[in-house]
């Protein structure tokens, strides 16, 4: 059989081998993956999609530090069941400035795509300090101390900057203001506020982990950037006047 | 008369003592200007190690000969001190990548063990287990095996004197750093690729040097063909390079905060990620691990391997269809129709290949099937291959969208992993390990065989415990979820279905714990038999049979 016999060369030659095997596997990540960045339909226009806010930003980089992505998945899948237990399916357009993506893999715990609005800050903050508290047979791990740790300035400066370079269209004024911005969320007495609304429109503004005079003194917790970003989670688009239809891909 | 040869400093040993010194030097300025407490503590430690090697390596020069011999009396002058490293770091990590692995589990059963502590909560606790089993124990194993394999089917010293050492000692400081980030918060939140960018950065010079030491022993060979247990090890150490740098793409805050972003986003990052997720499985699990089948099954056999054309056939599809897998992980998300049609249709066509593969390593035993009565260290791999073949046939099956509906997000899931990790690699890796202790001490055999029969038991007892629990809780979640009332509602609220899950968290952690029972039972016997075994008279002369 000489076809078999032929083989000996890429056994003879190591690197006629290894760079067969890179053509080889090259093949099916090149098929699958480039398409995504021209194909139109990969992601679905629709409004309301904006980057976070830097307290949303901060809170979502204490979401990726303390792993939620572990029990958490945030993709609700196009299931009758799910879109009942969780509401509308997710939308690509809905991680569009997600880095990295957070949908999960494992749902220890529920779906945390839509969970932006369905509980109260408090209820929030006193789940978070201790789940069975609220949740008697919870099995979720808490989190008391981020209610005691101060989000510092470098938890925010220079993020923005690293956003845009992987596409995220801040402006150079959101990026400027960033650490201010950051305070002026949890206070809705804040000297900037109005500034910080007219960069991010549709924004809440509260003392999201339930300590207004701290946050009326500038001092925002991990607590606070959490909340926001779980607030937020799944409440950019308005599915009132969502048509799928437009986006049938 | 000839002058005697002056011992100087070889190119290699002045590089890489200037190389650590600039390295040690720039660690000291990032830990002086770092953001971060854990960042600081990183530098400290690259800092720390670089001043050891520069130490490491003066003192090898002091030590060493004017010129270290290729071969001594026609023999080969083989490089065992790396792979005995290698050994003794892959026993040492699985022991304790399980045992976390056993407190993980007991937290979802008794949560009062996560003590609400940031350094000791599931969700940074985790990917200590994940990292710490696949990177630490996994590629440890690996490293030390295909630096084995390489220089035995070549008949040839390793290439180069400090770069072997570079390769497992960056490797396992890799892993420090990385497994101490989690605990400290420093992740960049992708499943099996948490450690962040300078992590990443280090690891990939020392994949680099890697897959050159690896290349440049190939290069000295004696035999013309590359043996086949070498494509699989090429095919993983070139894969693994290529996935690590593609889905690790990231921009750094800066160089004093250990934090970066991806430059990916969304749906796209989600793509790259499982692109790079399921070839982890692809190309470190499993062709790195058929590599450790394809040499150590035939050597304990003693039986050529099975089908030669076969092994060809088996490992340009396997490694042409596993590619392409990975949108089974993101069946039903956003990602678009044609890709997760896609990935499923190549996971149900990767079967034939991987039980291609088991075919071909379990047939091996032809004619030698009596050994597995007397020899438990090769039931020991022939029942890894039984586990290989079981969860790839399972692996297809979930990749179905139907079935995936059910079983994605569930304990199934983890299930299934289980049954390849625990059953397939490290049941093939304590099958290499009990070989390569008496081989590279020179020991008759092993300490116990009795010991081996133990941990054998013991620990498929836990297997099937967590197993069989994690099928029953998956399915029961995925039913649950799914379940509705003759009146149309949704039957269970969520936590209810946490609930149910209890006494299957329980079994499950009760399985760990004799899976790390027989990880204790094998460092004992392998210890014991470095310290009292008997000494071979000599290494097996036999040479490994070709394929035919």
């Amino acid at each position: 059989m000489s076809l078999w016999n032929k083989h000996a060369i890429l056994e003879k030659n190591s690197i006629i081998l290894t760079v067969g095997i890179i053509i080889v596997v090259a093949i099916g990540g090149l098929v699958e993956i480039a398409p995504l960045f021209y194909l139109r339909s990969t992601i679905e226009r629709v409004e309301g999609v904006r980057p976070y806010t830097p307290l949303e930003l901060a809170g979502r980089a204490i979401y990726v530090r303390e792993g939620c992505y572990n029990c958490h998945s945030q993709m609700v899948r196009p299931l009758r069941d799910e879109v009942e237990r969780y509401g509308h399916y997710s939308l690509a357009a809905e991680s569009m400035y997600d880095k990295p993506f957070q949908w999960g893999s494992k749902r220890t715990g529920p779906d945390l795509a839509r969970v932006g609005g369905k509980y109260s800050d408090e209820w929030h903050v006193a789940h978070l300090a201790n789940p069975r508290s609220i949740v008697p047979q919870s099995i979720m791990p808490g989190y008391a101390f981020l209610s005691q740790a101060e989000v510092r300035p470098e938890q925010i400066e220079g993020h923005f900057i690293s956003n845009r370079r992987g596409g995220v269209p801040y402006s150079p004024e959101q990026v400027a203001n960033a650490w201010g911005d950051l305070r002026a969320q949890v206070n809705p007495d804040a000297p900037t506020l109005a500034a910080f609304q007219s960069r991010y429109p549709g924004a809440i503004v509260r003392a999201f982990g339930g300590n207004t005079s701290a946050a009326a003194n500038g001092t925002v917790t991990e607590m606070d950037a959490l909340v926001a970003y779980l607030q937020v989670l799944g409440t950019m688009v308005d599915f009132r006047t969502y048509d799928a239809r437009a986006n049938i891909r | 008369m000839t002058a005697q040869a002056q011992k100087t400093f070889s190119l290699a040993e002045a590089g890489s003592m200037l190389a650590f010194a600039a390295t040690a030097l720039l660690s000291l300025v990032i830990a002086a200007g770092s953001v971060d407490q854990g960042y600081t503590f990183h530098a400290l430690v690259f800092a720390a190690a670089s001043v050891a090697a520069i130490f490491l390596i003066g003192n090898r020069y002091m030590a060493r000969p004017v010129s270290i011999p290729l071969e001594i009396d026609g023999k080969p002058n083989y490089n065992m001190e790396p792979v005995k490293f290698a050994v003794w770091a892959s026993v040492f990590w699985g022991v304790a990548g399980f045992t976390i692995g056993l407190l993980i589990a007991s937290q979802l059963a008794w949560p009062a063990l996560n003590f609400d502590l940031p350094w000791t909560n599931f969700g940074r606790m985790r990917p200590l287990h994940t990292s710490a089993v696949i990177f630490a124990f996994g590629g440890n194993v690996l490293i030390g095996t295909s630096f084995y394999v390489v220089q035995k089917t070549c008949r040839a010293r390793l290439a180069g004197e400090i770069a072997p050492w570079f390769v497992i000692l960056g490797y396992n400081l890799f892993i420090v750093v990385a497994g101490t980030g989690y605990l400290l918060g420093i992740t960049q939140g992708k499943e099996y690729a948490e450690p962040e960018w300078y992590a990443d950065l280090f690891l990939t010079v020392v994949w680099v040097v890697y897959l050159l030491v690896f290349l440049a022993t190939i290069w000295r060979r004696k035999e013309p063909h590359i043996f086949v247990a070498n494509w699989f090890y090429l095919a993983f150490i070139v894969t693994i390079a290529v996935l690590h740098l593609g889905n690790n793409a990231a921009v750094p805050v800066s160089i004093y905060s250990p934090k970066s972003y991806i430059v990916w986003s969304g749906v796209q990052d989600a793509m790259f990620q499982w692109w790079y997720g399921h070839n982890a499985v692809g190309f470190f699990l499993t062709a790195g691990f058929l590599a450790i089948m394809y040499y150590f099954i035939p050597k304990r056999a003693e039986r050529p391997i099975y089908s030669y054309r076969l092994s060809i056939v088996h490992f340009w599809a396997l490694i042409f269809l596993y590619i392409w897998a990975g949108p089974h992980h993101l069946h039903y998300t956003a990602l678009p129709d044609w890709a997760q049609t896609l990935g499923m249709t190549f996971s149900v066509i990767l079967w034939m290949p991987s039980w291609g593969g088991m075919i071909n390593g379990l047939m091996t035993l032809s004619g030698a099937w009596d050994k597995l009565r007397t020899d438990p260290v090769l039931r020991l791999m022939v029942v890894s291959l039984a586990f290989y073949g079981m969860s790839t046939f399972e692996g297809p099956l979930m990749s179905i969208k139907a079935v995936n509906s059910l079983s994605h997000y569930t304990d199934w899931t983890i299930g299934h992993v289980h049954s390849g990790a625990l059953g397939w690699v490290a049941y093939v890796s304590f099958g290499a390990l009990y070989c390569l202790v008496p081989w590279l001490y020179n020991r008759k055999q092993l300490y116990s065989n009795r010991l081996v029969e133990w941990h054998f038991w013991v620990s498929t007892l836990g297997i099937v415990l967590y197993i069989s629990s994690m099928w029953v809780a998956g399915i029961m979640q995925g039913l649950m979820w799914r379940a509705y009332t003759a009146l149309g509602f949704l039957e269970y609220s969520f936590i209810e279905s946490v609930a149910a899950m209890h006494p299957y968290y329980a079994i499950r952690a009760l399985g760990g714990a004799f899976f790390v029972a027989g990880s204790l039972i094998m460092a004992f016997n392998l210890i014991m038999t470095v310290r009292s075994g008997e000494e071979a008279e000599q290494e097996p002369a036999a040479a490994l049979v070709p394929a035919e």
